[in-house]
C-alpha cells in the first residue's frame, strides 16, 4: 500500500515519457526513434527515463544504456541554453576550423570532455560533418548555419548571444514588475 | 488520382530548363516534357548553403517586391499559364554553393550570384520589367575576368553532365505536380503496369548502374540476388547517412529532389517485390530529413505510394527514419541493426542481406544516388545510359568539390572525366588560404572520404572511375572530393582521418579498435617530433594489419588515408621524422622560431610580448629566441613589425 503515492508520482513525472513509448508501440525496435523523442522533449537523456524506459519495453537497461551511449547524437548530460557545433569535417578542417574552435573554447572556457559552460548558457560541440562544405569553415548556433567563419566572427556571434540574453533577463524583470503592481491593487 | 489527368491533359507541357539544349536534354532524360522554355521564372535556390547565406529573405524580398512592381506573381505550379505571370519559386541545391544565393531567371537562363535582399528591387526593375542583364550580379570567372550571363556560359556548369542534379536546380522539391509534370512517376508507373520484376532487372543490370556509395557492386546483380528469394516479405532501404566528412551530394539530391529518390525505391520494390521500403536519413541533416518526409506523405496523398499502386492491386509504403549520428551505419549490416533499434554494429557477411537482412527478411539497401538514377534508366533505356562514362563505369556521378578551390561546390560528371577538368575547369582552379587562385598551389585532392585516398599532381589525368582509382590505391567513395594546396600538411591530413575513424570504430574488431588508436598515437609521434625510423615501418605493417583484419568497410580502409599519403608523400613523413621539420609550419610542435640576426634592428617589441620570458637580448643589438623555453605562441612575430622572426 505504501508504494501506492510513490507509483502515482513516478505516472506522473513520466506521463510525456510514457506518450512517447505508447507513440510508438512499446516494441524494442523502436529504440532508437523512442530516444530522439524523448531526448527532443528533455534536450538530454536523464539516468532515471532511460531505466524507466528499459522497464517499458522490457529489455534489460544494459540494452538501452548501450544504445544511448553508443550514437553521437545522444546526450546523457543537460545542454545548454545555446549549442554551438563547430563542423570538423574535412573541408572545413583544411580551410582552418580548428582555430575557430579554439577561440570559442577559449572564450567560453569549455574543453573536449566538459562541453558546457557552468552558467548553463552555452554547449560547444564538434560535428563530423554538416554537409554544408561549400561554405567551409562552418559552425552552426541553435541550428542557424553561419559559414565561412573566422575566430573573430564566431566571438561576435557568442557576444551577440550573451547580449540578448542581458537584455532578456533585464527585459523580463521589468514585464515583471507591472504584473506584482497588479497584484498589489 | 490527380496525376493522371494533370501529366495527360496539360494542354502546354512546360519546360522550365534554364539553357538552351533544354529540349535536347529533356529528351535525352527522358522525362517526355520537349516544349520549348518559355514561361517566366525565378528560381531563389533553397539549398542549405544559399539559406544559411539568406536566401529565404531573398524569397519573401521577391514576392513583395515583385506585387509592388504590378509583375503577375505566382507561387503555385498550374495547369494553365497566363502569358504575362512570373511564377517565383524555390528550389534544391543548385550545387554553386560559394557564390550564394542563387537566383536564377528563365527562359532567358540568367544566373545572378551572391543575390542579398537589398539586391532584390534592381532585379525586378531592371530584368523582370525592363528585360535587362544586372550586370553587376553575373558571375565572374577569375582565371578570364569574363562576366558570365548565366548556365550555358558559365564553366562551372557548362562542363557538367548534371542529370542526377539537374532537376535540383529548379524543380520546386516540395511540390509534387511538378515532379510529375516533368515526368515524374512515369518510370514507377511502366515498372508497375507493364514491367515484370525480371525485366526490370534485366534493365538495371544492361544499363551497367553500379553502386555511388562507395563499392561500386552492379546494381542489378544485387536486385536480382534479392528477387529470387522465396520470402513473403522484402525491404528496400535507402541508405542516405551520408556520413564521409566533406560530402553532400546525397543531402542535396533529398533536399532538392525528394521525389526522385522514392520513385527510385519504389522500382526497386517492384524489381525485388517489397511492399515496404525505409530511408535512413543522417540526423545532421534536419531539411533532408523533413523534405523526405514531406514528399512521402505528398506521394501517399497522391494514392501513388499506398494499397493499390497504379491500380495494379500491388501496396507499397515507405518510411523515413533519422539516424542517431554514427558513422559505422552507412555500412549495410550496422545500418540494418540500427533500424532494428540494436547498436549499429556490422556483422560478418555472408549471409548477404539480400538474402537475410532486416527482420532476416531480404533486403537492398541503395544509396541514395543510385536510386535517383533508376527511373532515368527505365525512361531513357540501358543503352542511352551506358553511353555515358567508361564500359566498366557508365554514367556519371556526383563530387563534391571542396577545399581550397575557387569554384567549391557539387559537380556531376561523367565517369571517365580527368581530375584536371574538374579542378581546373569547372573548379577554377586551386586557391591560396585567403581564396585567391593559385597557379602552381596543387597539392593533392583526398577522394573517397576516411576510406579514400591521396590523388597528387601525377594523378590530373587519370580517368576517374571505380577501376582507375583502385589501382592506384583510392576509391570513389561516395565522392567527396577536397582539394588541398601547398600549405596543407599531408601527414596532418592523415592524422585528421585516422581521428575520425578512431573515434568512429564501432569497437567489434581488435584490430580496428586497438589499431587505429595506435596508428593515431603513431601520427602523433610524427607530428609532435617524437617519431624515429621505426615508427614509418610501425604505421605501415599496422596499417596492413589494421586493413586485412578487420570485418567491416570502416576497418578495412581506415588505415587508407595513411598508407597512401606515405606512398605518394613519404618525403614529407621523412622531414617530419628525420628532420624534425614541417615544410608547411602546420605542425605546431615542429616549429622553430628564429630570430634574423640581420633584419633585427634591437627594438625589443619581442621580448615585452613573450610571455614566457623566452627572448632576450639588449636594446639595439638583435635578440634571442630560446628554443627549451620557447612554447611557440608566435606573440613575438606578430609583434614584430620588421618581420624578423622566422619559422613561425
Amino acid at each position: 500500500m505504501a508504494t501506492m503515492p510513490m507509483a502515482v508520482d513516478r505516472a506522473q513525472k513520466f506521463e510525456k515519457v510514457c506518450s512517447i513509448l505508447d507513440r510508438h508501440s512499446r516494441k524494442a525496435s523502436g529504440l532508437i526513434p523512442i530516444l530522439q523523442a524523448i531526448q527532443h522533449e528533455y534536450q538530454y537523456l536523464p539516468e532515471e527515463v532511460l531505466t524507466y524506459v528499459a522497464t517499458s519495453l522490457d529489455v534489460p537497461p544494459a540494452r538501452v544504456f548501450g544504445v544511448a551511449t553508443f550514437y553521437a547524437h545522444f546526450a546523457l548530460e543537460p545542454k545548454g541554453t545555446h549549442v554551438i557545433r563547430v563542423c570538423d569535417g574535412t573541408a572545413c578542417h583544411v580551410k582552418q576550423s580548428i582555430p575557430v574552435l579554439n577561440a570559442l573554447r577559449e572564450k567560453l572556457g569549455t574543453t573536449e570532455t566538459s562541453k558546457t559552460t557552468q552558467d548553463m548558457l552555452f554547449t560547444l560541440e564538434t560535428v563530423a560533418c554538416l554537409g554544408a562544405c561549400g561554405l567551409a569553415p562552418v559552425i552552426v548556433i541553435d541550428e542557424q548555419v553561419h559559414g565561412q567563419i573566422t575566430p573573430e566572427h564566431a566571438l561576435a556571434l557568442v557576444d551577440e548571444i550573451k547580449g540578448q540574453e542581458v537584455s532578456l533577463a533585464s527585459g523580463s524583470a521589468v514585464a515583471e514588475q507591472p504584473s506584482a503592481e497588479e497584484c498589489h491593487a | 488520382m490527380r496525376a493522371g489527368p494533370l501529366l495527360l491533359s496539360s494542354p502546354r507541357p512546360r519546360s522550365v530548363m534554364p539553357n538552351a539544349e533544354a529540349v535536347a536534354l529533356e529528351i535525352m532524360n527522358g522525362n517526355g516534357s520537349t516544349a520549348p522554355a518559355q514561361v517566366r521564372r525565378v528560381v531563389v535556390c533553397a539549398g542549405t548553403g544559399c539559406m544559411a547565406n539568406g536566401a529565404m529573405k531573398v524569397y519573401e524580398k521577391f514576392k513583395s517586391e515583385m506585387a509592388s512592381s504590378g509583375v503577375h506573381v505566382i507561387l503555385e505550379l498550374r495547369a494553365e499559364a497566363d502569358d504575362d505571370e512570373v511564377r517565383l519559386s524555390k528550389s534544391g541545391c543548385q550545387g554553386f554553393c560559394q557564390m550564394g544565393p542563387l537566383v536564377s531567371v528563365a527562359p532567358e537562363g540568367i544566373l545572378y550570384c551572391k543575390v542579398h535582399s537589398e539586391d532584390v528591387a534592381e532585379i525586378v526593375k531592371q530584368t523582370l520589367v525592363g528585360g535587362q542583364v544586372v550586370e553587376r550580379l553575373l558571375y565572374k570567372d577569375p582565371s578570364t575576368r569574363k562576366s558570365c550571363r548565366g548556365f550555358s556560359d558559365n564553366p562551372f556548369y557548362s562542363r557538367q553532365n548534371r542529370l542526377v542534379l539537374r532537376e535540383c536546380g529548379f524543380l520546386d522539391p516540395e511540390d509534387i505536380d511538378e515532379y510529375m509534370l516533368h515526368g515524374g512517376y512515369k518510370a514507377a508507373r511502366m515498372a508497375y503496369v507493364d514491367m515484370s520484376p525480371e525485366e526490370i532487372c534485366k534493365v538495371i543490370t544492361e544499363s551497367g548502374l553500379r553502386g555511388r556509395g562507395g563499392g561500386g557492386f552492379p546494381t542489378g546483380r544485387k536486385w536480382d540476388a534479392a528477387r529470387v528469394q522465396n520470402s513473403t516479405k522484402k525491404y528496400v532501404i535507402c541508405n542516405g547517412d551520408e556520413g564521409d566528412p566533406g560530402a553532400f551530394m546525397n543531402r542535396s539530391v533529398m533536399e532538392g529532389n525528394p521525389h526522385s529518390v522514392i520513385e527510385g525505391i519504389m522500382i526497386a520494390a517492384r524489381a525485388i517485390g517489397a511492399i515496404e521500403g525505409l530511408v535512413y536519413v543522417r540526423a545532421e541533416y534536419p531539411l533532408a530529413v523533413e523534405r523526405m518526409r514531406r514528399a512521402v506523405a505528398d506521394a501517399e496523398r497522391e494514392g501513388i505510394l499506398g494499397k493499390n499502386v497504379f491500380g495494379t492491386g500491388l501496396s507499397m509504403k515507405c518510411d523515413v527514419m533519422e539516424g542517431a549520428g554514427a558513422f559505422v551505419c552507412g555500412e549495410e549490416t550496422a545500418m540494418i541493426a540500427s533500424i532494428e533499434g540494436q547498436r549499429g554494429m556490422p556483422r560478418p557477411k555472408p549471409p548477404f542481406p539480400a538474402q537475410s537482412g532486416l527482420w532476416g527478411k531480404p533486403t537492398i539497401i541503395n544509396n541514395v544516388e543510385t536510386l535517383a538514377h533508376v527511373s532515368r534508366i527505365l525512361n531513357v533505356g540501358p543503352e542511352m545510359f551506358r553511353s555515358i562514362g567508361t564500359k566498366e563505369s557508365p554514367g556519371t556521378k556526383t563530387f563534391a568539390l571542396t577545399g581550397h578551390v575557387a569554384n567549391t561546390g557539387l559537380v556531376e560528371v561523367p565517369f571517365g572525366t580527368t581530375l584536371r577538368e574538374i579542378v581546373y575547369n569547372i573548379g577554377g582552379g586551386v586557391t591560396d588560404d585567403t581564396g585567391k587562385v593559385w597557379k602552381n598551389g596543387f597539392k593533392a585532392v583526398q577522394i573517397g572520404g576516411p576510406s579514400g585516398g591521396c590523388l597528387t599532381e601525377e594523378h590530373l589525368d587519370l580517368p576517374l572511375a571505380y577501376e582507375s582509382l583502385r589501382a592506384v590505391g583510392a576509391m570513389v567513395g561516395s565522392g567527396g572530393l577536397v582539394t588541398m594546396n601547398q600549405n596543407t600538411c599531408m601527414v596532418g591530413i592523415a592524422r585528421f582521418f585516422m581521428q575520425f575513424t578512431q573515434r568512429e570504430s564501432c569497437g567489434k574488431c581488435l584490430l580496428c579498435r586497438e589499431g587505429t588508436r595506435q596508428l593515431l598515437a603513431l601520427l602523433d609521434d610524427v607530428i609532435e617530433g617524437h617519431a624515429d625510423a621505426n615508427t614509418l615501418v610501425l604505421l605501415e605493417q599496422l596499417g596492413h594489419a589494421v586493413q586485412v583484419g578487420s570485418l567491416c568497410g570502416l576497418g578495412r580502409t581506415a588505415p587508407n588515408p595513411v598508407l597512401s599519403t606515405m606512398r605518394y608523400f613519404r618525403k614529407e613523413y621523412e622531414e617530419h621524422v628525420f628532420e624534425k621539420r614541417c615544410r608547411t609550419g602546420r605542425c605546431k610542435a615542429l616549429l622553430r622560431p628564429e630570430i634574423n640576426q640581420t633584419k633585427c634592428k634591437g627594438c625589443g617589441v619581442c621580448f615585452v610580448a613573450c610571455p614566457v620570458g623566452a627572448i632576450s637580448g639588449e636594446k639595439k643589438k638583435p635578440y634571442h629566441i630560446d628554443p627549451e623555453l620557447c612554447i611557440k605562441c608566435g606573440a613575438c612575430a606578430a609583434a614584430c613589425k620588421l618581420h624578423a622572426v622566422e619559422g613561425i
